[in-house]
């Protein structure tokens, strides 16, 4: 449609770019914090003991509690604290449905191991509320909030690869950086972020898209499945199905022994390598256990092993996966979930997804630097879509940090007893954000007539707002060290990595902002100073004119 | 973009094409991914969940080229044809492949 096929691509990639980036951002962001969040979890519910009772005692615990709370039910879900992502006995449970047909009501607890009791810790969204946010947004329903969602993540594979063909020189620009260059250091920046984790950003947007394949690609599998729920179900149960599952028996029988099914688990698979319990019919003759192991690969799929509930005979040794798509599949939902990574390679996720963050906002930057020398020549003043951009631009670069310092904020400070802390943490995220929002938009309201105030407007809402994130994170180890025992001066000696990790990297990014308001400081001095130094030579060249 | 020096009508006609060519991609590139993949799910060689997941997997890609395609041909009436064609064509073989599926 431009000139040249390159130039089209160009097209594309500048404006759907800008169209979602702000979404995109927001996505990026809480996403990669998703890869702590059970880290960030901890966190925010310090009360919350460290579990260390035996494998065997903790499913007697468990299965102790389920027979109080759902007796007769439909199924029991075991998930003991053996890996990263369950620091805590967790016990879920369904009951039968009410009606045929239906859907019988769920519970989940999290229990002390060693009472079988339910742990009690502050009401808080913690670092699950956050990461649910990057697929499933907030306040908005679920099914448009899944398409939103989809939709920018379209926008953005289709920005990934019409980056890559305008693009010319791929391996010649990932070591190019020219600094203090204006627009083409930020257009060396946006390639650098791009290019060092191409693959990551790829795969992360590609696999988003498949975990709701199903939701955005309906007609495919209504084609062969027919349409609606039953022809999704009659789908999923060929795909994923499961062998030696019975129907209800409707005849009650005693459970044999779990600890005696997790001992042979860990027989063959080795200690510590035991995922979950999956229970169907508790106390009936057709109960089966399934006992699923650790994912220790890529591929999001447990080995299971099948036991007759009765008489407690194993009855199957199934392997992960059982046909190659549906590998395809588990694999690119695991490389994007990333619950096999080590301490190593979750940092390594995590910086990747910060890299992918700070791609899309140096993209949008480079949107409004390029066009600025042109805007702020017009005689009254900028486009009201480019003020716009700007405004947006700072509000969601340092804007939605500010929010999720707050919502940590909030976590520590809401009164304990509120009924409606949790839902509050999440106000005080947005309340913050709106306000990062309303903040540029605000300064430019006292608003000068001529483009050099603009500019320098601009700049100063950058740097208040970048010292506002630069306390909001830097002083969060300090509002733990007066609400909590578990501030660094403990945690640091006491190797308590979670709470300390977490002060550390808070720190780290406090200084970040701290330096990213100095250096823009500097910058406005410097150009202040140009300007006094041009205003006065001007002067002195009138003075001389008017000299005989 | 050198807007300003363009009258008036001639933003206009801008603004239709663009518009008529993000239609384009964002709907016609559906359907067509839709089509492809559907086609795909009944021709490729394994059992039935198989070819299904397969053709889930690949109709993101396939909406991205043809989103790609939309952008990087000359005019906009050749980007529909282009994407309205093919899309009703392979959306009649599936359902005659169907069809012959259900009587046979």
């Amino acid at each position: 449609m431009k000139a040249g096929f390159r130039q089209s691509m160009a097209w594309v990639h500048t404006w759907g770019g800008l169209l979602v980036g702000w979404v995109l951002f927001f996505m990026f962001l809480t996403g990669t914090l998703g890869y702590f969040d059970t880290e960030i979890d901890r966190w925010m519910k310090p009360e919350l003991p460290v579990a260390h009772a035996s494998l065997a005692d903790t499913v007697l615990a468990a299965q102790q509690r389920l027979e109080q709370q759902a007796p007769v039910a439909e199924r029991w879900f075991i998930s003991p604290p053996t890996n990263r992502d369950a620091p805590n006995l967790r016990i879920f449970w369904q009951m039968l449905p009410a009606e045929e047909g239906g859907r019988g009501k769920r519970g989940n607890e999290i229990l002390d191991s060693q009472t079988a009791l339910p742990v009690t810790a502050r009401a808080s969204g913690g670092g699950q509320t956050l990461y649910q946010m990057h697929y499933a947004l907030h306040y908005l329903p679920i099914n448009f909030a899944y398409w939103l969602v989809g939709i920018c993540s379209m926008f953005m594979l289709v920005a990934i690869i019409t980056g890559i063909i305008i693009h010319k020189k791929i391996f010649k620009d990932f070591f190019t950086f020219r600094p203090r260059k204006g627009q083409r250091s930020w257009l060396d920046m946006h390639n650098v972020l791009s290019v060092v984790a191409l693959p990551f950003h790829i795969m992360i947007t590609y696999s988003g898209l498949i975990f709701f394949a199903f939701t955005y690609m309906p007609l495919i599998v209504a084609s062969s499945y027919g349409l609606g729920e039953d022809g999704e179900r009659a789908f999923f149960d060929e795909l994923f199905a499961e062998e030696h599952k019975l129907d209800r028996a409707n005849i009650p029988a005693p459970m044999a022994s779990l600890t005696e099914m997790v001992r042979i688990a860990e027989k063959t698979w080795g200690e510590g390598q035991l995922r979950y319990l999956d229970i169907s019919h508790p106390n009936d003759a057709h109960a089966r256990v399934a006992i699923g192991s650790q994912l220790n690969s890529p591929l999001r799929a447990s080995g299971k092993l099948v036991f007759d509930g009765v008489s407690g005979k194993l009855l199957a040794n199934q392997a992960p996966t059982t046909s190659v798509p549906r590998a395809v599949r588990d694999t690119l939902l695991g490389l994007h979930e990333g619950l096999f990574a080590g301490p190593i390679l979750r940092w390594l996720y995590f910086f990747s997804g910060l890299l992918g963050t700070a791609m899309i906002a140096t993209g949008m930057i480079l949107w409004t630097v390029k066009r600025s020398p042109q805007q702020l020549k017009q005689a009254n003043g900028p486009d009201f879509g480019f003020r716009l951009v700007e405004s947006l631009n700072l509000g969601t670069i340092v804007g939605l940090p500010i929010g999720i310092a707050v919502y940590f904020w909030a976590n520590r400070l809401l009164p304990i007893t509120m009924e409606t802390r949790a839902a509050w943490e999440v106000h005080t995220l947005f309340l913050a954000w709106l306000a990062a929002m309303l903040y540029p938009l605000m300064l430019s309201k006292v608003r000068a007539k001529t483009a050099s105030t603009q500019t320098r407007l601009n700049f100063t809402a950058w740097i208040h707002e970048s010292w506002a994130a630069a306390a909001a994170f830097a002083l969060l180890p300090v509002i733990n060290a007066l609400t909590t025992d578990r501030h660094l001066l403990n945690s640091l000696p006491a190797g308590d990595w979670v709470f300390a990790g977490f002060d550390l990297t808070v720190l780290a990014v406090g200084l970040l902002f701290a330096y990213l308001a100095l250096k823009l400081q500097a910058r406005v001095q410097k150009h202040s100073r140009l300007a006094e130094f041009a205003n006065r030579s001007t002067r002195f060249a009138a003075t001389e004119e008017v000299m005989p | 973009m050198a807007r300003s020096a363009q009258p008036s009508h001639n933003l206009n006609r801008y603004r239709r094409k663009i518009a008529l060519r993000v239609l384009a991609a964002v709907f016609g590139g559906y359907a067509l991914a839709n089509v492809v993949a559907i086609i795909l799910s009944f021709l490729l060689p394994m059992s039935t969940s198989n070819a299904v997941m397969t053709s889930l997997l690949l109709s993101f890609a396939i909406y991205t080229a043809a989103v790609l395609w939309v952008f990087s041909v000359k005019s906009v009436h050749k980007a529909w044809l282009g994407l309205v064609v093919p899309s009703v064509v392979l959306g009649a073989l599936a359902a005659l492949i169907k069809l012959m599926e259900m009587a046979g």
